[in-house]
């Protein structure tokens, strides 16, 4: 176990050396940065403040240099100063990141809650209409476009109906159409992931000597063959993680969130790099400790799973 | 319910169905790929000759019919079958022209990635060792990596415009045939027919075209259908963000995002090009599941 968490560490460390150096290096492959944030010299640009925008961002430095100064800012927790607004960009960072926290756990559990047992349901009823139905939502649920969903459903709710607030963040009843936004393309991939392998644990030898002992049919789906259907989208948690970002980002824009995915779609308007560059290195480390936390959930939950 | 007929396996006899009419309506209507293809055809169709088949110029605007409303709403002018857009542009056509900037992004971004993956993926395995190693952790970095964010970041620096976008999406799309490629190499290594090829003194280049390239092809076409829809919806998730191909060319995506400020007054704008987002990418998730059950059904637990 400890070896492990090592392990995971290590792996860590050297993704985000990696991510840096890419960050960094693509930053400046793209041209001065100076030239991305034009639109500060309301004055028209002089020598003077010029020269006075590099040395505050340290761009009069050779490059190996601005990349230390650069990674060593960022080890301490400074993510440099965003060009709107003047102001550093990691407390930009954290005052949304609670906003964005909510809506991502929210559509997580509804997305566990519902997909787990559809997609159960689905491979144990194999070939009703039950399976049918969980098949093609299986498929349609991740070929709808989240941002077109977002607008159906305040069309429908908001604009007719005239049920649930539109795009802002005030009361429970305005987190429904978010998580339902969000969590949509979550429990397609969940249950299809739950179906196929709940599909594998029926076949196998435990479920038929369990059955041979007289457990009961419920008794197996739930007790015996569950446990290792759970642990299957466990295996594809990045691939969920990285749904789930995709997702926030969009579900932020359409609802006026006021989280980070908000944050980075204002930031990409206003050709933000600093705050963009932030924005992805702090991204990288929250999908590697969700990884990570994924991995160490599926060893405890399956034996078989070594720590290596 | 136990010890029903003999050719069904006993763990499915949980719960037996029967076959009712219903069920086994579905099962003929699942067998070929009909619908999809159909579908795929009509929208390659609108792709190829966009321009004999919109009834209207994609781009001119034409203010006087300012979010016409669309031929069977009373209040409009019977002009424009799904109405027109913000600057009086025929919704329909557009979505038609659409087709044209969705399917030749996502095909060859989809061509681009098959191509850098499958190479990545074969010398990573045939190759082995250290470099083997190398090479998956940094396809393992890529799986950890929010590519949305990265996607952003990209194409502010560098700008969105064709070459862009099909770049971001290519960082999408090579990953899932590097490591299914990887790992059909490895196992095909060490078949007794490549053994052979080698003791016969064929080089790596021919080993690896010749006989181990035809293996991994199954693999290759089913990964490249089951991904084109979702490369097909990130690339309309790009440009409804505003980052994707710029205007006036009509893109899906950034068609829904034009009526999202009028959805009380002018739904159409926002509502129909959504739609044809939706079915494109449902036909070619459905292709890509039949292909995958036709052509390689043990690639159903990974995809």
């Amino acid at each position: 176990m400890v070896t492990f968490l090592l392990r995971r560490l290590v792996f860590m460390a050297v993704t985000l050396f990696a991510v840096s150096i890419l960050v960094f290096g693509v930053s400046r492959a793209s041209g001065d940065p100076r030239y991305t944030a034009m639109f500060q010299f309301s004055k028209g640009v002089t020598k003077e403040n010029w020269d006075a925008l590099g040395e505050l961002y340290g761009l009069d430095k050779p490059l190996v240099v601005q990349y230390l100064i650069w990674a060593g800012n960022a080890l301490r927790g400074d993510l440099g100063t965003s060009f709107a607004g003047k102001r550093p960009v990691s407390t930009v960072i954290l005052e949304k990141v609670q906003a964005t926290a909510e809506l991502a756990i929210l559509a997580t559990a509804f997305a566990v809650a519902v997909g787990i047992p559809l997609g159960v349901l689905s491979a144990v009823r194999r070939g009703t209409i039950f399976d049918y139905l969980g098949r093609y939502y299986a498929v349609a649920g991740q070929a709808v476009p989240p941002f077109w969903l977002a607008l159906v459903l305040i069309l429908i709710f908001t604009v007719w109906l005239g049920w649930l607030p539109g795009a802002k963040r005030e009361g429970w009843d305005s987190y429904i159409m978010p998580v339902l936004t969000l969590g949509s393309g979550l429990i397609a991939g969940i249950l299809r992931l739950v179906r196929s392998s709940m599909l594998e644990v029926l076949d196998s030898e435990y479920v038929k000597l369990a059955r041979a002992k007289g457990a009961s049919a419920r008794a197996v789906v739930w007790k015996h063959a569950l446990k290792n259907a759970v642990a299957a989208p466990l295996t594809y948690g990045g691939l969920l993680i990285s749904l789930l970002f995709m997702g926030t980002v969009i579900t932020e824009s359409v609802f006026g969130w006021p989280g980070l995915g908000r944050m980075t779609i204002q930031a990409t308007l206003n050709n933000d790099t600093p705050v963009l560059s932030g924005v992805v290195m702090f991204a990288t480390l929250c999908a590697i400790v969700g990884n990570s936390m994924v991995d160490i959930i599926h060893a405890l939950i399956d034996p078989r799973v070594r720590y290596t | 319910m136990a010890g029903a007929s003999a050719n069904i396996p006993p763990s499915l006899e949980l719960f037996q169905p029967t076959d009712g009419p219903v069920r086994r309506a579905l099962r003929s209507f699942n067998r070929w790929p009909i619908m999809q293809v159909v579908m795929i055809a009509l929208l390659v169709i609108c792709a190829l000759f966009a321009d004999i088949i919109a009834p209207y110029d994609p781009i001119d605007a034409n203010l006087k019919d300012r979010r016409e409303p669309p031929i069977w709403s009373s209040e409009g002018n019977g002009k424009y079958i799904l109405g027109a857009d913000l600057q009086g542009r025929d919704l329909l056509s557009r979505i038609i022209h659409g087709a044209k900037v969705s399917l030749s992004i996502a095909g060859i971004s989809i061509g681009l990635g098959m191509l850098v993956g499958t190479g990545y993926g074969l010398i990573s395995g045939y190759v082995g060792g250290w470099i083997d190693e190398l090479l998956m952790r940094i396809v393992d970095v890529f799986l950890a990596f929010p590519l949305i964010m990265a996607a952003l970041f990209l194409l502010v620096l560098f700008g969105s415009g064709y070459g862009t976008v099909i770049g971001v999406l290519v960082l999408f799309s090579w990953v899932a045939f590097a490591r299914q490629v990887r790992a059909e190499t490895l196992a095909l290594k060490t078949s007794d027919y490549v053994a052979l090829a080698q003791v016969a003194g064929a080089s790596t280049f021919r080993v690896l075209f010749k006989h181990i390239l035809p293996g991994v092809v199954n693999t290759i076409m089913v990964i490249a259908t089951l991904n084109i829809g979702g490369l097909i919806l990130t690339e309309s998730v790009l440009s409804y963000l505003g980052v994707g191909i710029p205007p006036p060319t009509p893109a899906w995506g950034a068609m829904v995002a034009d009526g999202k400020d009028y959805l009380s007054i002018s739904w159409q704008i926002s509502f129909f090009p959504g739609m044809a987002i939706f079915l494109t990418v449902m036909a070619f998730n459905f292709l890509g599941d039949w292909t995958r059950d036709f052509l390689d059904p043990r690639l159903r637990q990974v995809m």
